[in-house]
Parts: C-alpha cells; structure tokens; sequence
C-alpha cells in the first residue's frame, strides 16, 4: 500500500499536506538553525576552550575571573529576546490550527479502545477511515467512550487529545492527494500502537461518490452488512475472522459450531446465544486461556438487525 | 593530645564501627549516603534492564519476544523506577548526604534521624514498589493518566501509593537539607561562600519540600477514586480526566529540576575542579537555581498544550517556560565562561561534565523547540520528546552522576579507580547515548508516537541504530561497575586531595572520619580560590 506519509522532507518531517503544515515547518526550519547555531556556540566553544586551555603543568597559572557584567547581561538578553520571538510565532502558528473555520465538512471521531469510529452527518459509519474532498475546510468533532487517545496525522502537523465525557475538536485543509496515516498518540492500553487509521485525500466527485456507495449498506444482504460492522465496530482489531492467529482475543474464524473450554472449565458450543453474549455481556463465559475484562461490551450500541447481521457474518467464516 | 591524633588517623567512618547493624542504625550522614547508594545502584540495575528489554523489543517491528501487555509494562516499570527511583534520590540523597555537610564544614546534617528514617521509608516504598512485579503489575506508564488508570486491572494502587511514601522520603531530606544549610554552616561560611553543589542541593530541596506534598495529593485522590469511587479524574462519575494532568504536572514538572538542579551543582564543582579555576559569574549561577526553581512552578501547562486546555492557558504556559530557558542559558555559558584561560585537564570526572555540557546543550535547545506552541502540537507526544528528556535526564543528570561518582570516589573510599578505563567507560556511555537517543529526534520528527510496542515499517531502520546504541550504553556502565569493583578491592591508596581542589572534602583525610572535621574549620575565603 502507497503511504504518502512515509515520504519525507529535508528536516525529517513528513511531506506536508496542508498550508499549517507548512507554517509549523517554516518556524521548525527556523528553531533547527537557530539551535544549530546555539549549539555550535555552547558545544563548539567547548571544544575550543578545551583544547586551547589544556592543562601543561601542574603549576599552570588560571586567570581570576569572578565575573563580566556586559557578557552576562549579553548571553541573558540575547536569548531572552530570541525565545520571545519563538514563542509569538508559536503562539501565531497556534492560533491558527485552533481556529475553526466556519462552514467545514463537520466528521464525528470517536476514539475506543483500541479503533477510531467515523460517523459522517448522511450517516455513513466507518472504522479508522475518513475519506476527505481536497482543499475543503474539515472539522473533527470527537469524544471518546473510554480513556484519553489522541488524534494524530504526522502529514498535517496537528494532534488532539480525546478525551472521555467532553468534545474537542480540530480541522485541516488538505492540499494534496493521498492516503495519511492517523496514530493514536496517547497511550491507551495494549493496542495503543495498533490504533492506526488512514485519513483519504479525494476529489469532491471521488468524495460524493464513496459516500453514496457507503450510505447502500443497509440495503445488503444480512452477512455482508455484518462483515461491514465488524470492521466499524474494529471487532476485527481484536478478533481475527480469516485464520486462527490470536490477536487480542481469540479468532472467530471457523469456531461457529465448535465446541469451547470457558474459564471455569466447563465445555460450551458456540451457537446463537452464546455469540450473542459474548458480544453484549463478554466476561460471562471467557475463552480459556484470556483475561476477563479486556472486552468492552457492546450492549447499548448495536440493534437488534445489527446483532443478527454480526451473526450471520460469524456464521459464515469459513 | 598526641595520642588522640594517632588514634583517629587510623580511624575513619568505614572502620570505626562495624557490622551490618552498626550500619543500619547508624545517623552519620556519610553512611546513609552510601545506603542509599546501594538502593539506588540496585534499582538503576533493573531500570537499566527494563529498558535494555524494551529496545530489543522494538529492533524490528512487529511482536518479537514481548506480548504488547508485557511491553507496556516493562516500559512502565522502567520509566517509574529511574524516575521515582533513581533520578529523583540519586545526587541528593546519596552524594548530597554524603557531601552537603562537609561542604558547609558541619559535623552532620541538621537531623540524623530524621535522615536515617528518609532513609527507611524510601526502601518500604521502594520494596512495595519492586513487589508489584509479583502481584498484577502495573501498565500506565509512569504518568498515571486517568482514566486508563482508574480501569486497568493491573496494581495501580500499590504502585501509586509506594510513589506516595517515596514522596514522604523526599519531603522530609529536602527539609533536612534545608534546615542544615541555613543552621550548620561552619564559621566564616557566609551564604556567598558555599560550594555551588550546595546552592543547587538548596534550590532543589526547596522544591521537594512545596512540590511533593501535591503529588501526594494527587495520588491519594487517585487511590480514592479507584478504590472508594469517589469521582475526581472520571468522567463516568462526573470527574474531569485532565484535572488529574494538571495536577500531576505541577508536581511532575518540578521535578524536573529536583532532577536536573544537582547535577547541574556536580558539573559547576567539576568544571571548577578541572580547570583549577573561580568559576565565572557564582552569583549568577546560584541564583539562577533559585530562579530555576521558582518558575518552575508555572510551567506546567507546557505538558498540556493538546490535552484540551484552553488556547490562553497554553500561552501563559509557552511563554512561562520561555522565561525558565534563560537561567538555564547562563548556567551554559558561565561554565563556559570558566574553562577560558584555565588550566583543563581530561581525568575522567571532566569528561563526564564536558560530556553533561555537550548533551544538556541539545537537551536544552530542543526543550525550547518544545515549548514553542505551534510546533509543540506535531512534537507533542513522539519520540522527540522522548530524544529530549532522555538528553536531559540521562545526558544531564546520569553524566553528571557518573561524573560526581569518579570525582568524589578517592574521598568516599580512599582509593583510587584505573582513569584509563574509566575514559574507556566514559566514551562508551557518551558515543552509545548519542547512538541510541539522536536517532530518535529523527524518528519523532517523522511522526512516531511514544510508548508504541509496534510501528510501521518506515521507521525500522532508527529504531534498530537506537537499539544498537543502548548495548554500548549497557557495557559502558558495566565497565563503570567492574572499575568501582576493583578500585574498591584493590586500587591503590587515595591522597587527600588527588585532584588538586580546593572546597573543602579536600583539605580532610580519604576517606573522612566519622566527625568529618578534627577540629570544626573557620572559612576566610570563597570554594574555588585558585590563584
């Protein structure tokens, strides 16, 4: 798969893809040399110091220097003057990335352990994917269901806690074609680094076009809107539905009909009812050899049509 | 009178009492530095190990040897050891026992007891700390962040309430500290005239004594909310998660400098030491840890400029953190100050500090790049800003460590180490630390977040230079280990002052007698007269 957030610019920065971006990369360009010459200062200095300095004898004379008003009033006022200047620029660039703009393209974002759940306003749903117009005002609402995450796309500079029991919000402007990767930067448990998203730059036709293919779901057979909500609900972070591979907890592939050893020992088949609970109710009966309370539950969050749509997708994983 | 000489020549505070209960009991200040070293040591050990693991790990990508639950621990348990554990106690509570009072020609620190229980309580916090290896663990990372903490089924409690009473521990030598800094000084020992170790150990226990208390705070809510259910931090109980940041911040970055002071303290005495020079600019430098330490207090919103704090919260903060850049910045340049026109000589203990100058040089302009709003949002949370504390911490605080350790060995052993090891030690641990950690700005640049036990494959290459950086770390320390080992055996006797220096744990015998002073020292002049 073609990442266009691997390629990078000359500062070790990923290719920006918005103006901010650019505008954080200016002022970094700008911090990188100042620093460069700061350190070729201090450490170069040192060196030369050093060197030229080097003890001869163990009777050298030292020169008594206790202090130098002008020098010291120098190297406390030329660095003050720099990292105020920094700072308003910072501040600039800042303003800047928190100022929403009015009339955006509003996606909710919803951050769970460990997926990012996407609700357009037509009501399309999807898991770690947003698809975007180009050059098209975005604003992110989002809010999480369980512990602190952050919204992170490295390509356009910006970043943003969520956080449980309140919104907060960010936007972009994409300005180039791609597919961006979203990291979740604040650590959320086992899958923290799993978290990964990608974040589509289209054109508005691609745009309009993608949303009303996802907006037919809920005319699909019943197995394939299943196979659709495992993805938006990340089920298949967790679970894996085409091999046997343990991921978090235990594969679904070819287990519906099979008989399963739970935590206390006793045997159970996977049938119906015991899909259904371990989807609503998952530390009822645990799979041996996991840990209870590893799996949120999801009752509340699925209808019932989506229930049987989930089962009727396990059912055919063959 | 004769006799008594003869007596107490023979005599100093290793052999005067012996067995292991005269030193479990024992209130002289140069002995619980040493208890304390031996904890530390130990516990620097398995940090070091932790953090040895948790690279291997991260060599490649994908699952290698740890599970993604087994890597967020040990990540964990290395941050909230070297942190909690290591950093924190390790200068003042070992060469800051041991040297403090002899700095101020005092017999003592103010309260030996009071420093013998510090001692005991950081080991029953320590140990309970240790014992939640053998419980369920703990995988928060050493922040603590809510609500993730309030609902991993790991030992949170234990582990928080062990940061607790290691608070308690810290509180109470900062208070010691500062009482014998202000009552115990020898006559003629004008508050102008302390060592500049003295001055950063003064500034730091001032803030151990204000900030702690915070932390203990904060702690304890997160223990009642976790165990009683009393809504603070979560947000299902009408608590407010980023509260929890606020406060843990407003101590945590203060800490920072109860990290960072002392070994800024340890560098001012070497670069003195080695250039046989008066260091440039005292004053400034003293009171530029006191300054240090004051607003370090304001600058804690720094840690939260994405964390949904408001935009004129993280303005106040950027800018309070700019002004705490300048004292910083003459400390720099007064070191720098004193090596013109002296007469530098390269034994291992300057190596350390030129290696302390050197890093703390790229620690500190990358803090400012940091601090800066705009670009601070990118940085925020990647491996930047782990290259950046660890060049601060690890390049600051541990050079300076290991630099204090070679210099003030002769004096706490009497014996002398193999210098050319000890520069061997030196440049495997300043080459592997650049190895390990300069590659990691680059990786923080290109957008990889910290604490991932995974990544994607375009960062494979950094990571595994950054892994290959920490074995040389590794061996530099074990050769350090195996230098203290055999001088501590067999190095040749230590003269009094083998370095030439002129504060005055030099002008006493090596090692020091139990009093510290035959007869107590009437100070006429600054610590570093060499003319």
């Amino acid at each position: 798969m073609f990442w266009t957030s691997v390629a990078h610019a000359g500062n070790m920065m990923p290719i920006p893809a918005t103006d901010i971006a650019v505008e954080v990369d200016n002022l970094y360009n700008f911090l990188l040399i100042s620093s460069f010459i700061a350190c070729a200062i201090l450490i170069g200095g040192m060196i030369y110091f050093v060197i030229k300095y080097k003890r001869k004898s163990n009777n050298d004379k030292t020169a008594y220097i206790t202090h130098n008003s002008f020098l010291e009033f120098l190297w406390s006022f030329i660095p003050l003057v720099v990292f105020l200047g920094v700072f308003g620029w910072g501040w600039h660039v800042y303003h800047e990335m928190r100022k929403m703009p009015a009339n955006a393209l509003e996606i909710h974002v919803q951050g769970k352990q460990w997926a990012w759940e996407i609700e357009y306003k037509s009501g399309v749903k999807t898991a770690n994917l947003i698809v975007v117009p180009i050059d098209t005002d975005v604003k992110l609402i989002m809010s999480s269901i369980d512990v602190l995450h952050s919204f992170f796309v490295p390509s356009f500079r910006i970043k943003q806690d969520v956080v449980p029991g309140r919104y907060t919000s960010l936007w972009f402007r994409a300005n180039k074609f791609g597919e961006f990767h979203i990291f979740c930067a604040e650590f959320c448990g086992t899958q923290h680094s799993g978290m990964i998203g990608k974040l589509k730059v289209v054109t508005q036709k691609e745009y309009e076009e993608w949303l009303e293919e996802e907006s037919k779901v809920g005319t699909l057979p019943l197995a394939k809107r299943g196979e659709k909500l495992f993805q938006v609900k990340a089920c298949s972070g967790c679970h894996s539905a085409s091999d046997l591979s343990v991921k978090v907890g235990p594969p679904l592939f070819q287990k519906f009909g099979a008989s399963r050893e739970v935590a206390d020992g006793q045997n159970v088949v996977i049938d119906e009812n015991y899909v259904r609970e371990s989807i609503l109710n998952p530390n009822a009966k645990i799979a041996k050899g996991f840990n209870p309370g590893i799996m949120p539950t999801f009752a509340g969050q699925l209808s019932e049509v989506e229930l049987n749509a989930l089962l009727e997708y396990i059912k055919g994983l063959k | 009178m004769a006799a008594t000489t003869n007596a107490s020549s023979d005599l100093n505070y290793i052999t005067e009492f012996k067995g292991i209960k005269s030193w479990l009991t024992s209130l002289d200040h140069k002995r619980i530095g040493l208890l304390y070293m031996m904890a530390v040591l130990t516990y620097f050990l398995f940090g070091g190990i932790m953090a040895l693991l948790l690279r291997l790990e991260l060599f490649s990508p994908g699952a290698n040897f740890l599970s993604a639950d087994q890597y967020n621990q040990v990540m964990t348990y290395h941050g909230a050891v070297m942190v909690f554990m290591v950093i924190i106690p390790g200068i003042p509570a070992i060469l800051g026992n041991f040297f403090l009072p002899i700095h101020i020609g005092a017999k003592d620190v103010a309260f030996p007891r009071l420093n013998l229980a510090s001692w005991y309580i950081f080991m029953i916090g320590s140990i309970l700390a240790v014992s939640t290896l053998f419980t369920s663990k703990i995988d928060t990372g050493w922040t603590f962040y809510t609500p993730y903490s309030l609902k991993t089924s790991t030992a949170v409690i234990t582990m928080v309430f062990a940061a607790f009473i290691m608070g308690m521990s810290s509180i109470l030598t900062g208070l010691n500290f500062i009482v014998t800094v202000h009552k115990l000084r020898a006559p003629g020992m004008t508050m102008h005239r302390i060592p500049l170790f003295v001055w950063a150990l003064y500034s730091t226990a001032i803030l151990q004594v204000l900030a702690t208390p915070v932390l203990a705070i904060t702690l304890l809510l997160l223990i009642a909310e976790r165990a009683f259910g009393v809504g603070v931090f979560n947000p299902e109980l009408g608590g407010d998660p980023v509260l929890f940041q606020h406060f843990f911040w407003f101590y945590s970055h203060p800490a920072v400098y109860i990290m960072i002071l002392p070994a800024m303290g340890i560098v001012s005495e070497l670069i003195a030491a080695f250039s046989r020079k008066v260091i440039f600019g005292y004053t400034a430098i003293a009171y530029s840890s006191i300054g240090i330490a004051a607003v370090s207090f304001f600058v804690w919103g720094h840690h939260m400029f994405v964390s949904g704090q408001s935009e004129i919260a993280g303005v106040l903060f950027s800018f309070l953190t700019m002004l705490v850049g300048v004292p910083t910045a003459i400390k720099m340049f007064n070191w720098l100050a004193t090596l013109y026109k002296g007469s530098v000589s390269f034994q291992s203990p300057m190596l350390f500090a030129l290696g302390f100058m050197f890093l703390f040089a790229i620690g500190g302009v990358t803090g400012i790049i940091l601090a800066v709003m705009g670009v601070d949002v990118h940085f925020h949370d990647t491996y930047f800003v782990v290259a950046h504390f660890h060049y601060v911490m690890v390049g600051g605080t541990l050079m300076a460590l290991m630099g204090g350790f070679y210099y003030w060995f002769p004096k706490m052993f009497g014996k002398m180490f193999n210098e050319s090891l000890a520069q061997i030690s030196f440049a495997l641990i300043f080459i592997g630390f650049n190895v390990t950690f300069f590659p990691q700005f680059i990786l923080g640049s290109m957008g990889m977040p910290r604490r991932y036990f995974d990544y994607i494959p375009a960062y494979h290459s950094l990571n595994s230079i950054s892994t290959v950086g920490s074995w040389l770390i590794a061996s530099g320390f074990f050769l350090s280990v195996y230098i203290f080992w055999q001088a501590f055996c067999h190095g040749a006797k230590a003269p009094a002052n083998p370095w030439g220096a002129k504060t005055l744990e030099w002008q006493i015998p090596s090692p020091p007698i139990h009093t510290n002073f035959e007869v107590e020292p009437i100070i006429k002049a600054g610590p570093y007269e060499y003319r």
